[in-house]
């Protein structure tokens, strides 16, 4: 598993629920205080004794947990860089909707040994919207619907959301857009705030 | 290629000629010639602007652009200088590079080509290079773009390259921390595999502590130098450890035999404190160093100074003073001519210690 997915999780937990729930759990899981290194890849097994440690310290569902990860992702002031990653994706929710078939290979853009799942969205109509998500890892399923709901938020819009696992075994998050103007939503502009100062110090 | 694209005159205008008149090139209003090229400008033949579309409209908000002359507008970067609407249509492919006047923001790349009434040009701009300092200055939003242009492709991998490399930067910074931090830590010496400076104190402090009797050689290479300048550094590498081989070999496995220096080493001998055989030891080791070393098509020759002195015959001196008398014999040799070994007077000695601290 690639770094990031594992030191994403590392920093929700540590951003979260502070240091020493972080240290107990990379005691329990073998991992040093530093945990994981975004830019290195790591056994598979590491991500699930991540998971597993977690979501038994915590008394959570994988599936909640990781929906928390992907509100965190795309909220927390430390990781403001993926949210405007993803906020390049389009002007409006539904813009950005549709820009999700090319998110695999905007990631591999940035960061090429980054393998997310297929992505690909249906468009039922009457703001309904299926999202086919087709990889090695069904659980990345769980982060986009946090992801998805907080970018919802981000937008403005008004949506609902429901994972289910397909008949052929991939995962599907059904959206409803119910309103895609429902409050302000964040601003956000093309232009970098600040982009000279270093993420840490923002 | 067709012929020169046609498109409404927004003045009063000219009767417009079909250039291939087979083939009717396409009518485009201008809502659509605003939406394929939303920084366009379309120029008389005497320069002046008869129209600018919305974006760059939007970049000079207190401007009515519409009715200036380009030229007093914007200065020509290529081709420099120039000044008429024929003379930009001459460069090269129509592609010019041009910036406002008097402005540090805004340096344009543009194709000119001209009217199909012969009169005048349409100019299509864009940011180039610019870019990320052009949506900064003027807020710029993904719909002051062409849908086709890659402007917002290009922000989004700036952004994710920059933060990509945030992360790789800071991956570095750690590697490098651990690296120096284990460099302290190591007792090796990487260059010939023997131990390093901080391995000799370390050991030299241990053997103190401990009242363990033992001998030191302070051995600096002679003509080292000259190998290092004659040959080149890949020569003087391969004499160090061809050197490192003869130390390693001349002594026992419980001695320590250290690179302190560019060609300075230490020999520790651990409860062999007998002067003359270390003597002997020293006198070996020079005979071996002496031995030319094959280097290509040549011989490298070099020798060696060495001090001696061991724990006995210097009192209560710390290991560092005990280094530095060994270093004295050492210079002893090297003045007396180099390639032989000195032993070092006994410090601090009455002549009743000097029997009783020989063994």
């Amino acid at each position: 598993m690639h770094g990031l997915v594992n030191r994403s999780i590392q920093c929700f937990l540590r951003d979260t629920y502070g240091d020493s729930l972080w240290l107990e759990i990379a005691s329990r899981i073998g991992i040093s205080e530093n945990g994981f290194e975004s830019m290195l890849t790591y056994d598979d097994s590491f991500t699930m004794d991540l998971l597993n440690a977690s979501t038994r310290r915590l008394d959570k569902s994988v599936d909640m947990l990781l929906e928390d990860v992907g509100t965190y992702l795309v909220s927390h002031p430390k990781t403001e860089s993926i949210r405007r990653l993803l906020r390049f994706g389009g002007e409006t929710f539904f813009d950005f909707l549709h820009s999700l078939d090319d998110l695999p290979e905007r990631a591999r853009l940035a960061v090429p040994d980054l393998i997310l799942p297929n992505l690909e969205l249906i468009d039922i109509g009457e703001g309904q919207y299926e999202l086919q998500v087709r990889g090695t890892h069904k659980e990345y399923a769980f982060v986009l619907v946090g992801v998805l709901r907080t970018m919802a938020d981000d937008y403005g819009a008004l949506v609902f959301l429901d994972q289910a696992l397909s008949d052929s075994g991939h995962m599907t998050i059904r959206i409803s857009l119910l309103d895609s103007d429902f409050s302000e939503g964040r601003s956000f502009s093309l232009a970098r705030p600040d982009a000279t100062v270093p993420e840490e110090h923002r | 290629m067709s012929g020169p694209q046609r498109f409404p005159h927004p003045e009063p205008a000219a009767p417009v000629e079909s250039a291939s008149p087979g083939k009717p090139a396409p009518e485009l209003t201008d809502a659509a010639l605003e939406r394929l090229m939303p920084m366009h400008l379309v120029l008389s033949g005497d320069g002046t602007i008869l129209k600018a579309a919305r974006t760059l409209r939007r970049l000079r908000p207190d401007m009515r652009l519409e009715g200036m002359n380009f030229f007093e507008l914007f200065e020509l970067r290529r081709p420099r200088g120039a000044t008429r609407v024929d003379e930009m249509l001459k460069a090269e492919g129509g592609r010019l590079s041009l910036a406002f006047q008097k402005d540090s923001h805004g340096h344009f790349k543009a194709v000119a080509v001209p009217l199909a009434n012969g009169q005048g040009a349409l100019l299509n701009l864009s940011f180039g290079f610019t870019i990320v300092d052009a949506v900064q200055t003027y807020d710029l939003t993904a719909g002051d773009f062409a849908g086709t242009d890659l402007a917002i492709e290009m922000l989004y991998l700036v952004e994710a390259k920059s933060a990509a490399l945030h992360e790789s930067k800071k991956l570095n910074q750690r590697l490098q921390g651990a690296k120096i931090a284990a460099e302290e830590q190591a007792y090796t010496d990487t260059l010939t595999g023997l131990k390093n400076r901080r391995a000799m104190d370390h050991v030299m402090a241990r053997l103190t502590r401990e009242k363990i009797p033992f001998g030191l050689l302070h051995l600096d290479l002679d003509y080292f130098k000259q190998v290092n300048d004659t040959h080149g550094h890949a020569a003087g590498d391969e004499v160090l450890q061809g050197v490192a081989e003869i130390l390693v070999h001349e002594t026992r496995e419980t001695d320590i035999v250290a690179r302190v220096g560019g060609d300075e080493f230490v020999l520790v001998f651990k409860k062999l404190a007998d002067i003359d055989i270390l003597r002997e030891i020293a006198n070996r080791i020079i005979h071996r160093l002496e031995e030319p070393i094959p280097y290509n098509d040549t011989q490298l020759e070099i020798s060696g100074s060495i001090g001696i002195t061991t724990s006995l015959r210097v009192g209560s001196a710390t290991p560092e003073e005990m280094l530095e008398i060994a270093d004295l014999a050492l210079y002893t040799s090297k003045r007396a001519g180099r390639g032989r070994a000195t032993v070092a007077p006994i410090v601090g000695a009455s002549s009743d210690d000097l029997t009783g601290n020989q063994p």
